[in-house]
């Protein structure tokens, strides 16, 4: 009986917070059919936001990635002095809230208040209130995933057989691209995700430091949000619908890449 | 390839690995680094590979001096005890990467690697994972990923130490076998002294980061320097300072001037060998070896009251440099080690 208990409080723990919740906004996306939720992403700020979340991500993903591995590789096979340091430092990301993020990003990239920003001003970039601002917020929010992703991986296959690529001739490149990375893919693979979901999704950091432009700086999630308090309940559902449907591509065009068969 | 190392001293943290070591390797020799965990027998490999970088000394391989060249750069060939198998790679692939890396033509790789993999008979199996191979196969696969490039120095990190006994022993007769075939300068570390006696020409025996004795097996076990190395290399049993052999322990049905009272407590048969376990008056146990024959005209059984005499024991000095071998002369306070129980633990 416990067993039937034990699943009944399991299953209905994700019903009640994942799936009714998410459901519901499928529903009353397509509540009236297919016809609304349409015209509703066609709407010109929809898609800027849309096109917006897609371009910040399309740039935080890769280079958040390199680093990633890059930063792994370092903490787990050098010999860095203080790396427990380094190991706390990956996780503030995750222990600030970005919306503190984002006012940090104003205090050093902001005009007039920050210390850099006139100077950057003056070279014509705008850091705060403009893309690169939200770019920066995104990396910084998702800048964990794919190193702590892979440093268990790279711990757990050891160095063996980058020294046995070694042994038989390959340079430090050659065994990255030939030995390290295939052996570690799959916790790139997962970092990726991870690192994809939190861009797209991404909220408190870029709501401070966009400035919430309509049309210029206003991103999906900052759209949802200004949709849903204006009234514009189909626009955001609709906008939610399409955001969690790019997730789901990124897990799937992931997948694609074919376990092969190995221990 | 002739190996040099001189003087070699390499330290992790306050741990000395290696202390002011210096070994020369024949070309074309098998030689078998002997020792203990925490000898430094795998460290030395290490630095000779390049896989580690000496604190100090010199590492010449064919004279030259590679101290300060990269491991890739080496030409040399090493096989790791947990096989060090590429896992995302088939057998074929693993064969083929020093090849692949130097660039060979297709076909050629295609060749070459079909010959290795008939060399470690592996034949058939080149389209299999590493996963779906046994221990001794990927390590055959590992030899095989080594002798692709043709190196001229062959590193083996205690090669056959996950493997199970009967496996260890063909590996290590198909070794002595292609070594005779190649004739390619081979270094073979192992903490296992049947293993280093059966397969190599020459036995360096190592502790805590010196070299205690270098030499044939033979001159290592008949004549060994230090107590060390003559109860690393063989059973002993230890009588006060002196050590003896178990086959030099004389067991007779009635006393003489020279034998001590024991009592037989255990008969172990192994075959052609009988090993019997004694109990001395005192209370101290040792250990004999006879022949099948020799027991059963003795009809030593558990619990039969004999006499032994060692027939050799040897004593060394407390500097465990000088040895000295006496005839038949039992050391007053007798006590034994148990062979089995002293070998030391692997890693």
């Amino acid at each position: 009986m416990s067993r039937y208990a034990l699943r009944f409080v399991a299953l209905g723990y994700l019903l009640m917070l994942l799936i009714i919740p998410i459901g519901m906004v499928l529903y009353r996306t397509f509540q009236d059919g297919f016809g609304p939720f349409w015209d509703a992403i066609q709407q010109p700020d929809a898609m800027h936001a849309l096109k917006l979340t897609l371009e910040v991500t399309l740039i935080a993903v890769p280079i958040n990635t390199v680093f990633g591995i890059v930063f792994a590789l370092m903490l787990v096979r050098h010999d860095v002095p203080g790396k427990a340091f380094w190991n706390a430092l990956l996780a503030l990301p995750f222990a600030v809230s970005p919306v503190i993020v984002g006012l940090g990003l104003i205090l050093v990239y902001g005009r007039t208040t920050g210390w850099f920003g006139d100077d950057l001003a003056a070279q014509g970039i705008d850091v705060i209130f403009s893309v690169p601002g939200i770019v920066l917020a995104t990396m910084f929010v998702s800048l964990p995933f794919v190193a702590r992703e892979v440093m268990p991986v790279l711990r757990e296959i050891g160095s063996e057989q980058e020294e046995a690529a070694a042994t038989l001739g390959a340079s430090n490149m050659q065994t990255f691209w030939r030995v390290t990375l295939p052996a570690i893919r799959w916790g790139v693979i997962y970092g990726v995700i991870l690192t994809t979901a939190r861009c797209l999704g991404e909220y408190g950091a870029v709501a401070v430091v966009s400035g919430k432009i309509i049309g210029e700086t206003e991103t999906g999630t900052v759209f949802v949000e200004r949709a849903y308090q204006g009234f514009d309940k189909v626009g955001a559902y609709s906008v939610s619908v399409v955001l969690a449907l790019m997730a789901i591509a990124t897990v799937a065009v992931m997948s694609l890449i074919k376990p092969r068969r190995e221990a | 390839m002739a190996i040099h190392a001189r003087s070699i001293t390499k330290r992790f943290g306050d741990f000395v690995a290696l202390d002011d070591v210096s070994l020369e390797i024949e070309d074309g020799s098998l030689t078998a680094l002997l020792g203990p965990s925490g000898s430094g027998k795998s460290t030395l490999l290490r630095v000779i590979a390049g896989l580690e970088r000496p604190d100090s000394g010199v590492v010449l391989l064919g004279g030259n001096d590679v101290t300060s060249l990269p491991a890739h750069r080496r030409g040399i060939g090493f096989v790791f005890q947990h096989y060090a198998a590429f896992k995302h790679m088939t057998v074929a692939k693993n064969v083929a990467f020093g090849l692949e890396i130097r660039k060979r033509p297709k076909a050629e790789i295609k060749q070459r690697v079909a010959e290795l993999i008939e060399l470690v008979h592996l034949d058939g199996l080149g389209d299999r994972y590493p996963s779906q191979l046994s221990g001794g196969q990927r390590q055959r696969m590992a030899l095989a990923r080594a002798l692709a490039v043709e190196p001229e120095v062959l590193l083996l990190d205690e090669p056959f130490g996950a493997l199970d006994a009967q496996v260890r022993k063909d590996l290590r007769e198909w070794l002595r076998r292609l070594h005779d075939e190649i004739h390619v300068t081979t270094v073979i570390v192992t903490h296992d002294q049947e293993e280093a006696m059966e397969v190599a020409d020459s036995v360096v025996v190592m502790q805590r980061g010196r070299i205690e004795q270098e030499g044939p097996p033979r001159e290592l076990y008949e004549n060994p320097v230090n107590r060390f190395v003559m109860s690393f290399v063989g059973p002993v049993n230890e009588l006060g300072e002196a050590l003896v052999r178990p086959h030099d322990v004389e067991i007779t049905l009635s006393p003489n001037g020279t034998t001590m009272a024991a009592t037989v407590e255990r008969v172990v048969h192994l075959g052609f060998e009988v090993r019997v376990h004694l109990v001395l008056e005192e209370g101290t146990p040792m250990t004999a070896q006879l022949t099948r024959d020799e027991a059963n005209r003795l009809g030593v059984e558990n619990g039969a009251e004999v006499f032994v005499r060692p027939r050799a024991v040897r004593e060394f000095g407390d500097d465990d440099s000088m040895a000295a071998v006496e005839e038949g002369v039992p050391a007053p306070v007798p006590s034994v080690t148990d062979p089995e129980r002293r070998a030391p633990e692997p890693l």
